[in-house]
């Protein structure tokens, strides 16, 4: 009987349950996706449950695609949207509000009451993280806050915390009837109230943020059995659950200190493996729990986000109309033999990693009358490419680990010129796996190995196969000339915003 | 000769129609001015609307001209796009039947390698994306020209190379192996372009029927045939598959 391993990938826009087989290959995906509530201009928000309802339509559906059995999954695993907070009652399973999603602002004003006169790296040391919008602690102390008698509730243990993992795990394994109540430490680490070298709640950090410890989860490992499901696949053991980033880091194998993963989408996520250490960015980077394996070790990671990518090339289509889909801008690149002088800089909305500089603005430079849409379409490509340079000497810089191959992965990766030229810029060969899907495939890796269907780490590093390869080939003094222009590029976008008047007055 | 085909040449009058005057005309205006009835015009329209060389007015209804007839004058189908649409399926391929993928479409007489990907057993290789390949010599190039009558004949207004012995390049016995692959629906080259190399290819289709591209694997001989140059089943299953799932994508797109 073949057997295999179901993928749940419970992401922004829509859920997903993909089953894999034992040599890590994809067999069948389904689908569901789930509405967007925008309350008001920077609110972000799902309802939890039509997420839940989603997942038990998705699961049977991918069984069914498959002609499997339901015996002949052996384990499940979960990969999630991080930072999004799910509230609910514990006697009726009923969410309390909308889950409040990662890219939800409301908290800005917060996070800035909460850094006082310390800074938003107030609490970096204890939990590795700035202070900032994105993380779901301070989520849950707005929901606290701005909810009648939700404290009150939440202190009596009436109502549960969690990220979207434990909604899901705690509905698989029989919600208000014995439902179990559990996170991973990689969504842990990105709530701002575990600690990251303890990989526990940190009672300091739960008294700033005012949550009251009756409603959190218990931490547990990335790869354990957390319990059986009692519906959706009765009996099946629930062995994994990580942030989607992390998971990705997982399915691309990225296991030995100084192995990294980019994943390229509307925004890109770069995971550096930094081993059982903890390092403490000074660039701008995240330090962040990578995976933990049973009673192992914890793993820690370095991530540096980059914004605007996939988004950038979605503007110069939808924005510009200069193309009809994303998938011609290579074509449009192609055109032409180089750049023409001309530097794109999409600081959209400030300058991210490892800049923060939020009053910085976007600009195009080197204008001249040869610059055409050709180089314009490559300047696109290259600000791609050099934002993920910039990352990385952060991290090289942060870790003291050199880079010596990047792991791709995500829709940007069928883009052949703009992965030769990341190649190019970072001086490192480039690579891309033969799973597209490395989010599901590492929730699937890490359930797997829970439960024994896989033995090790090695036997997944086996699975794991190169589908195309970009080697470095620019010399070096171009490299070093280009970098030079892309950084004065860079400096020319700083200080556009002027405090106290709108943008660009 | 067979007489003219009178929904062809309806759809012509009504694509004229759209053309002049105003441009934009609703489905009762259109049928008045051909003679048509209602359900006739609407059903062409329709159908134009369908293959893209008409568009509906979302706020009023009415008809234009659709952007699918400015494409007519410039190639059909985007190679980088091909290949981005196409990746799950091809790396899919790649990893069932452990050899290279290729996805090929035909430009100025040769194939164009579109997507590459890896054989899964990460030994060296090389990105070869944007290499020409001949035509006549590959499987892809063989599939391309079974389905494009005018690429042969371009193609063969001057003496084909040989590659190996067994290279066809004789006009008759080119054009014999073509009308095969067309019946076939797939095309092998077995040691044609290379000694100990084999190639299998099967056509992708546009939502019309439309041959855009080419895809196939490429290995050792004695892994992709049998002892007469014939193709294992196993791996042709897997090709033509990806070549219909690469089909369906791009009617979805």
């Amino acid at each position: 009987m073949q057997r295999y391993v179901a993928a749940l990938d419970q992401g922004t826009t829509s859920t997903r349950c993909i089953l894999f087989d034992g040599s890590g290959r994809l067999v069948s995906v389904s689908q569901a996706e789930h509405q967007q509530h925008y309350p008001r201009p920077g609110w972000v928000e799902h309802d939890a449950a039509e997420v839940w309802r989603n997942v038990t339509r998705v699961v049977p559906e991918a069984l069914e695609r498959a002609g499997a059995a339901p015996e002949q999954v052996v384990a499940i695993g979960i990969a999630n949207q991080r930072e999004t907070t799910v509230l609910w009652e514990r006697d009726t399973g009923r969410p309390v509000v909308r889950a409040v999603v990662w890219q939800d602002t409301r908290t800005a004003h917060l996070v800035q009451e909460l850094a006082g006169d310390e800074g938003p790296d107030r609490f970096r040391d204890r939990c590795g993280l700035p202070l900032a919008p994105y993380f779901a602690g301070p989520r849950l102390t707005w929901l606290l806050d701005h909810t009648r008698g939700l404290r009150e509730r939440a202190e009596r243990g009436e109502v549960l915390f969690g990220t979207m993992e434990t909604w899901l795990i705690w509905n698989l394994t029989g919600g208000p009837d014995g439902g179990v109540h559990v996170t991973d430490v990689t969504n842990a680490s990105r709530t701002m109230l575990m600690g990251i070298d303890t990989l526990e709640w940190d009672a300091t950090l739960l008294d700033a943020m005012g949550v009251p410890a009756a409603m959190l989860p218990e931490i547990r490992s990335s790869s354990e059995v957390y319990g059986e499901a009692t519906t959706v696949l009765p009996g099946t053991p629930i062995a994994a659950a990580l942030g989607d980033q992390q998971a990705a880091l997982f399915g691309q194998t990225c296991f030995a200190p100084g192995e990294a993963k980019c994943t390229y989408g509307t925004g890109s996520f770069l995971l550096l493996n930094t081993g059982t250490e903890t390092v403490r960015s000074r660039n701008g980077l995240l330090t962040t729990v990578g995976y933990r394996i049973g009673q192992e070790p914890a793993r820690y990671a370095l991530e540096g986000s980059i914004a605007i990518t996939g988004s950038l090339v979605q503007w110069f289509r939808d924005g510009l109309g200069l193309i009809r889909t994303a998938a011609e801008i290579e074509t449009l690149a192609m055109t032409v033999e180089d750049n023409g002088g001309c530097y794109i800089v999409p600081a959209f909305a400030g300058l991210f990693a490892p800049h923060w500089r939020s009053e910085a603005r976007g600009v195009i430079v080197g204008l001249t009358s040869y610059v055409n849409k050709g180089h314009l379409a490559r300047a696109v490509l290259e600000a791609v490419a050099w934002q993920t340079r910039e990352v990385v000497d952060a991290m090289d810089a942060d870790s003291g680990l050199r880079l010596t191959s990047l792991r791709v992965d995500g829709g940007m990766t069928a883009d052949h010129l703009l992965m030769q030229t990341v190649a190019d810029v970072l001086d490192v060969p480039v690579v891309r796996p033969m799973v597209r899907e490395t989010v599901s495939l590492g929730a699937a890796y890490a359930a797997g190995l829970a439960v024994g269907y896989w033995p090790d780490l090695e036997g997944l590093r086996r699975n794991w196969h190169r589908a195309g390869q970009w080697l470095p080939a620019m010399d070096e003094q171009r490299r070093a000339q280009e970098y030079d222009n892309w950084s004065r590029a860079v400096a020319r976008t700083l200080d556009w915003v002027r405090p106290g008047l709108p943008d660009g007055d | 000769m067979p007489g003219s085909v009178q929904s062809i040449e309806r759809a012509a009058a009504v694509l004229r129609l759209l053309a002049g005057g105003t441009g934009r005309l609703g489905c009762v205006e259109v049928a008045n001015s051909l003679g048509l009835a209602k359900g006739t015009a609407h059903g062409i329209l329709r159908t134009l609307q369908e293959v893209g060389f008409v568009e509906q007015d979302r706020t009023t209804g009415r008809y234009l001209l659709g952007a699918g007839l400015l494409e007519l004058t410039v190639p059909h189908q985007d190679p980088n796009e091909l290949r981005s649409l196409a990746l799950n399926w091809t790396d899919s391929l790649a990893a069932r039947s452990g050899e290279s993928v290729r996805l090929g479409v035909l430009s100025s007489g040769s194939v164009l390698v579109a997507s590459h990907g890896f054989r899964p057993d990460d030994s060296e290789q090389v990105l070869d994306v944007g290499a020409r390949r001949p035509a006549h010599a590959c499987a892809m190039g063989k599939v391309l020209l079974a389905f494009d009558a005018g690429a042969v004949a371009l193609l063969q207004r001057r003496p084909l190379p040989a590659y190996t012995p067994r290279t066809v390049v004789a006009p008759r016995a080119l054009a014999a192996a073509l009308a095969q692959v067309r019946r076939a629906g797939w095309a092998v080259d077995a040691e044609e372009l290379e000694m100990g190399t084999a190639g299998l290819a099967a056509p992708v289709q546009d939502r019309g029927g439309l041959t855009v591209a080419a895809v196939g694997i490429t290995g050792p001989v004695e892994r992709l045939c049998d002892g007469s140059w014939a193709p294992r089943p196993a791996l042709l299953a897997l090709v033509q598959d990806a070549a219909r799932a690469i089909s369906r994508e791009l009617a979805t797109t």
